[in-house]
């Protein structure tokens, strides 16, 4: 097991490779669906003009991304009406949906860390090259397990969102993964992919 | 009549933390198969250990706690309309109490409800009345990772090489598969449907999957499809959330449906490894649960 604190330093992300297990400590942002084309249209190609306080809110998260790791996860969230929130449920979300946007946010945020599950495309494994950057697979379904790492809830932005969608500032302690996109241009899901290619070919040809 | 809400509360609050035995078993029976030390095995690890603490802390065993899919079968003399109304509250209170994610998002707008409540759509509820005393409602929640992964051909399929029978349904099925790698949330349940139209098909591909994993399809042709496509599909290697590895599929559940001449639908809908299904019982003034293992 190797223990990543954030934010990350770029040799630390070059020693990672597909297989490791690591274990995560310090500050992280989630952001799903909404948040990758909030901050794309936004702040990178932008579409779309900046409204109310979200320029305040992407000032407060460009040091967050800054070396840090963006987690693509819609989490369950008691405290909602005091606003003293916890993390209930926290497992990650199918990744490959951000694939449009990843490498871009990579680049332009300077994230050396994507966490999710299902892994990613090749725009992404290649803007985790250039970077560096790498993708880690957090266990998709154990959302009681992770949540338990998540040891403080530190803010929240676009909770309009909804929920699940919002770009929640977490601390984790431990939080567990398996780098499975390294920054050499190896991904597992491009190995298992081309595999079970070739085993449904047989399994076709029979 | 009869208020059943907090009923139908705890009935949701199961289904979310307690993941029914027969699917808790298959998940030990998939660890033993995997080798010592690889990715596989370690998933399947936090798998079984996330199983326990959501049972014991009565926290979501997956934070997408998907559609609610609420099958209500009931005796003659219960209103519809008072049922839909109690789970409905029900519903909305399991959200306050975060058994359930707020996860009703109208599409226009992409505004989300903040307490599940949608259309008459969002939870899904069907109603069937039935002979008897005995009102019986089945929860399944399915998240939309491994909604997303589901598919529909319409055969015969050329480039798959799949044909109006049994074997073309084996050959699209596996290419449903193997499109889904680990983004179901692998090891999954295969649901299928063949025949029907596009909506009752997938529909049907749906209600399969409230099967219990060991039990036996009653319809050989279906029971050898089965049998046949479980032990294929775990040929594929995607492995445990497509890390590579022996168990691809935890079960494989298949029913028919009549269709048109025209028409041979085959639809694939595919369950994570966090297949919450239980079930309530009413007979007379008690109710129970059981898991979809009993009868």
């Amino acid at each position: 097991m190797i223990d990543l604190t954030l934010p990350l330093s770029d040799s630390a992300v070059r020693d990672l490779k597909v297989g490791d297990p690591v274990s995560l400590h310090g500050v992280m942002v989630t952001g799903r669906d909404a948040a990758h084309k909030w901050l794309v249209e936004t702040f990178i190609r932008e579409t779309r003009a900046p409204q109310g306080d979200e320029l305040a809110a992407v000032e407060a998260l460009r040091p967050l991304l800054s070396s840090g790791a963006i987690y693509h996860c819609g989490p369950v969230v008691a405290g909602l009406d005091t606003k003293q929130y916890r993390f209930v449920a926290a497992g990650p979300t199918t990744s490959t949906r951000e694939e449009p946007y990843q490498a871009d946010v990579i680049e332009h945020f300077g994230v050396r860390a994507v966490i999710g599950k299902g892994g990613m495309g090749a725009r992404t494994l290649a803007a985790c090259q250039s970077a560096p950057a790498v993708y880690l697979h957090a266990i998709g379904g154990a959302a009681t397990l992770i949540a338990k790492t998540v040891t403080r809830v530190l803010g929240v932005h676009k909770l309009e969102f909804g929920v699940p969608e919002a770009l929640w500032v977490i601390e984790v302690r431990g939080f567990p993964a398996v780098v499975t996109m390294d920054a050499h241009g190896r991904s597992l899901h491009a190995q298992v992919e081309a595999q079970s290619r070739a085993a449904l070919d047989r399994l076709l040809a029979s | 009549m009869r208020d059943l809400t907090d009923d139908f509360l705890e009935l949701i609050r199961r289904t979310s933390t307690d993941l029914p035995p027969d699917v808790e078993k298959a998940l030990v029976q998939a660890r033993r198969g995997e080798a010592p030390g690889s990715a596989a095995r370690n998933a399947l690890d936090s798998i079984l250990e996330n199983v326990a603490l959501a049972r014991r802390d009565s926290s979501p065993i997956c934070q997408d706690t998907g559609t609610p899919i609420f099958t209500v079968r009931h005796p003659a003399g219960w209103s519809t309309r008072e049922l839909r109304l109690q789970i409905r509250k029900a519903v909305a209170q399991a959200t306050a109490r975060a058994y359930l994610r707020p996860n009703a998002v109208d599409s226009l707008s992409g505004k989300n409800s903040g307490d599940n409540l949608g259309d008459d759509a969002f939870p899904t509820i069907h109603f069937e009345e039935v002979e008897g005393e005995t009102l019986t409602v089945d929860l399944m929640l399915k998240g939309g990772g491994c909604e997303n992964v589901g598919a529909q051909y319409s055969l015969p399929h050329a480039a798959l090489g799949a044909g109006r029978d049994m074997e073309g349904v084996r050959r699209v099925a596996l290419d449903a598969v193997h499109q889904a790698q680990g983004q179901g949330c692998a090891p999954g349940v295969l649901g299928i449907a063949v025949g029907g139209d596009r909506g009752s098909s997938y529909l049907a591909s749906k209600e399969v999957l409230l099967r219990p994993l060991d039990d036996a399809n009653p319809d050989p042709a279906l029971a050898e499809l089965e049998a046949r496509l479980l032990r294929d599909a775990n040929e594929l290697g995607i492995g445990p959330m497509g890390f590579g590895g022996r168990t691809t599929v935890l079960g494989v559940k298949a029913g028919s449906l009549h269709r048109l001449p025209a028409s041979f639908f085959v639809s694939v809908s595919y369950m994570c490894w966090a297949h919450r299904r239980r079930r309530m019982i009413v007979a007379g003034d008690a109710v129970r649960y059981a898991d979809r293992s009993e009868p």
